[in-house]
C-alpha cells in the first residue's frame, strides 16, 4: 500500500486580474488539506489571493519523446511574432 | 500586578506557551506539510503573546518588554491554563488539544475585538482572523482522524480524553476578572460555553466522535499552580537568555 499522501499541484493567483500561475506542489489526503498545505507552503508572505489546487494525476504531460513533433516546426516560423509591426510611438504597451 | 496588566499576561502566557509547545513539531511532524501548518500556526500564536506580553510589561511600569517576561518569570509566575501546557503526546492529541483551545480562542478574540482597552482590542481584531484559520485547521484534522481508520480514530479518542478535563479552566471567572467584565475590557469567559460547546459538538459529529463525559475539571493555571510539564517547557524555552543574557544575532 502507498502510505504517501497524493500530490497535489499549486497555483497561487497574486492579485486580481492577473492569471493563475503555477507555484509548486504539496502532498494532501483531501482537496481541503491540499488547500491548507498551499496556504501554509506558498502564501505565508502575502504572495497571494487565491489558490487552485489540482491533482497532479490529473494533468497529462506532453511526451519529451514527441517534443520534435510538437515544438521544432514552431522554431523558424519567426514570421508568428508580431515584431514586424512598426508601433506607434506614443503606445506603450500592445 | 493591577488587574488589566494580569488580563493581558494572561492573554500573552496562553498564546506563548501554547506556541512554544507547537514549535516542539518543527522537524518531527508526520509529513513536510504538516510541520509548515503546526510552526506556523505556532508562530502566530507567539506574535500574539509579543503583543499582550509587551501591553502587560507597560501596564507594570517595571521597566519589563515581553522578552523579559517570557524569558525572566519562572514558572510559578507564568498564568496560562494548564490546557496548553498539556504535552502534545502523538499528533491527534496535539490536535486534540488544538481544537478545544482555537475554538475557544476564536469566540474569545472576536469579543476582545470589541474591548474597551483599545491595545487589546486591535491585538485581537488581527490575531481572530489567524485563530479563524487554526480552528478551521484543527476542526478538519478531528474530522479526519476521528473518521478515519481504526488506528486514527482510537488515537483522537484518547486525546480527547485526555485534554477534556483542561477545559472548564477556559470559562473561569475569578476576581481579576470581574472589574474588568464590568468596565467592558474584559470578556465574560463563561458566555463564551454555550457557543463553545455547540461548535465542539458540531465538529465531533461529523468526526463521529462522542463528546466525552464530564469529569472534575482540573484547574490552578491562572494562579500559577501548574502541571509540572510547564517546568521543562520553560526550561528549554529560556535556556538561551538565560545562559546568554542579552544575546542577539
Amino acid at each position: 500500500m502507498n502510505r504517501e499522501w497524493p500530490l497535489w499541484e499549486v497555483f497561487v493567483r497574486a492579485k486580481n486580474g492577473l492569471a493563475h500561475r503555477h507555484v509548486g506542489s504539496v502532498h494532501a489526503a483531501d482537496s481541503r488539506m491540499a488547500i491548507e498545505a498551499a496556504r501554509d507552503t506558498y502564501t505565508r508572505r502575502m504572495e497571494g489571493i487565491s489558490l487552485w489546487v489540482v491533482p497532479s494525476s490529473a494533468i497529462t504531460a506532453s511526451d519529451p519523446g514527441e517534443s520534435d513533433a510538437l515544438f521544432a516546426p514552431a522554431a523558424d516560423k519567426v514570421y508568428r511574432h508580431p515584431t514586424f509591426y512598426s508601433i506607434p510611438e506614443h503606445i506603450k504597451n500592445i | 500586578m493591577q488587574p488589566l496588566a494580569e488580563y493581558a499576561l494572561r492573554l500573552g502566557d496562553d498564546s506563548l506557551v501554547l506556541g512554544q509547545r507547537l514549535s516542539e513539531w518543527c522537524g518531527h511532524a508526520p509529513m513536510l506539510e504538516i510541520d509548515l501548518a503546526l510552526a506556523n500556526i505556532g508562530l502566530d500564536l507567539v506574535g500574539q503573546a509579543t503583543h499582550f506580553l509587551g501591553l502587560a510589561g507597560a501596564l507594570e511600569g517595571e521597566g519589563r518588554d515581553a522578552d523579559a517576561l517570557a524569558f525572566g518569570r519562572d514558572v510559578l509566575d507564568f498564568r496560562n491554563v494548564l490546557l496548553v501546557e498539556q504535552p502534545n503526546g502523538d499528533f491527534a492529541q496535539t490536535i486534540a488539544r488544538q481544537f478545544l483551545f482555537s475554538n475557544w480562542q476564536e469566540l474569545l478574540l472576536r469579543e476582545l475585538a470589541r474591548s474597551r482597552d483599545d491595545t487589546i482590542a486591535a491585538v485581537s481584531a488581527k490575531a481572530v482572523k489567524e485563530v479563524a484559520y487554526h480552528a478551521r485547521f484543527a476542526n478538519e484534522w478531528m474530522v479526519r482522524l476521528g473518521d478515519g481508520t481504526e488506528e486514527s480514530r482510537s488515537r483522537v479518542v484518547a486525546g480527547l480524553e485526555w485534554i477534556w478535563r483542561f477545559a472548564d479552566e477556559l470559562f473561569a471567572v475569578d476576581e481579576t476578572t470581574e472589574a474588568l467584565i464590568a468596565d467592558g475590557i474584559a470578556v465574560d469567559a463563561r458566555s463564551l460555553r454555550p457557543e463553545w460547546d455547540a461548535r465542539i459538538a458540531r465538529t465531533l459529529a461529523e468526526a463521529k466522535l462522542e463528546t466525552p463525559k464530564p469529569r472534575r475539571a482540573v484547574t490552578g493555571g491562572r494562579a500559577g499552580h501548574h502541571s509540572e510539564h510547564l517546568g521543562h517547557l520553560l526550561s528549554e524555552m529560556q535556556f538561551l537568555p538565560r545562559a546568554y543574557p542579552g544575546a542577539v544575532w
